[in-house]
């Protein structure tokens, strides 16, 4: 089923994606909504098909898990390319994280939204 | 449905991008047994085809072979679903399998999360343990237990599922048949009015 061997051997997806460690990464979670920057700048001819894949497919807002399946990359693996995409200002972050628990204003939102259902 | 494949690059369903005024996200989770009905519930509320991601994790065999100690990578499917509610928020869905061995898997998505719908077949609650037990023992989470009415499961009363599950006090217990989208509805709305209720009450259960 696997032809694509980054799975079986985890120090690929970390040569993949140049080995670098930023502080973005921590603020990326699978509901983290991210966009393309659409500033006509392209990627340098060095960057990789995985990562002009994700900005083509983010032309518009998915969340990290939604681009993690439309690429059949894993979540960690896309993580890890967004945020150096972050980084070098070729995708934003659309969405604020919520860490602990969401806000009480932002749960009375969602509930109002299901009850139109 | 993006099933798991080998390239990465080629042709998949297209994306069905957000509207471009939705700018927050928030999550729950959808857990339980094997063939509980995760995937049914998702797919009965999100507004995209469901999605799947695969993640490696590793898992340690703890009890089963000590003599050998040994660990082993596994891959797992997380199926997910999306809606939109309200103008600007997207509520993801992301069901995992609760089991103890997949607690690396589901650690990373609990942080952030509204809360936990837990899915329940009567005909095999004690399957259902294990994952409540990992829910309490790791995450201070809201649940509401879903009690999916499988056709010639026995009904029970929602308090009698409450003590059979020794469920902590104050945890909504709903049922229903979860491939009709307004018990699926059902089942997000309680738990989001109980998630909300700890807030307002300042979390004051421990
Ligand atoms: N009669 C009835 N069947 C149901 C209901 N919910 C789910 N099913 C069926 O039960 C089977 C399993 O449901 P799934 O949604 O795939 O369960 P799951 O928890 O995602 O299963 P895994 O991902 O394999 O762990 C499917 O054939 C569903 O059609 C229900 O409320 N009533
Ligand atoms: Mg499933």
């Amino acid at each position: 089923m696997q032809t694509d061997g980054y799975r079986d051997h985890p120090v690929r997806s970390y040569v993949l994606t140049g080995g670098r460690a930023h502080p973005t990464r921590n603020t990326l979670r699978p509901e983290t909504l991210l966009c393309t920057v659409d500033d006509g700048r392209r990627l340098p001819a060095s960057a990789g098909r995985h990562q002009r894949a994700l900005l083509e497919t983010c032309r518009g807002t998915l969340a990290l898990a939604e681009l993690a399946a439309y690429l059949r990359l894993p979540v960690s693996l896309v993580v890890v390319m967004a945020s150096d995409l972050i980084d070098e200002g070729y995708l934003a972050i659309r969405s604020n994280p919520v860490h602990d628990l969401p806000a009480a204003d932002l749960l009375e939102e969602v509930l109002d939204g299901l009850r139109e259902f | 449905m993006a099933s798991a494949s080998s390239e990465a690059t080629g042709p998949g369903p297209a994306p069905a991008h957000l509207a471009p005024s939705v700018a927050r996200s928030v999550k729950i989770l959808v857990v339980g047994a094997f063939g509980v009905g995760k995937t049914t519930l998702i797919g009965a509320v999100s507004e995209i085809p469901m999605l799947s991601t695969e993640e490696t994790i590793t898992t340690a065999s703890v009890g089963v072979d000590r003599a050998r100690d040994t660990k082993s990578t596994t891959t797992v499917a997380m199926d997910f679903g999306r809606v939109t509610v309200g103008r600007d928020i997207a509520l993801y869905l992301f069901g995992t399998p609760g089991q103890r061995r997949f607690w690396d898997l589901w650690a990373g998505l609990a942080d952030g999360a509204v809360g936990v719908l837990v899915l329940v077949d009567t005909r095999h609650l004690e399957e259902s343990f294990e994952v409540l037990d990992q829910l309490e023992e790791h995450t201070r989470l809201p649940l509401t237990v879903v009690v999916n009415e499988f056709e010639g499961a026995p009904r029970h009363a929602p308090e009698d599922v409450r003590s059979a599950l020794d469920l902590p006090e104050g945890t909504p217990v709903v049922s229903g048949d979860l491939r009709e989208r307004p018990r699926a509805v059902e089942a997000l709305t309680t738990l989001v009015e109980h998630a909300l209720r700890r807030q307002t009450e300042g979390s004051a259960a421990a």
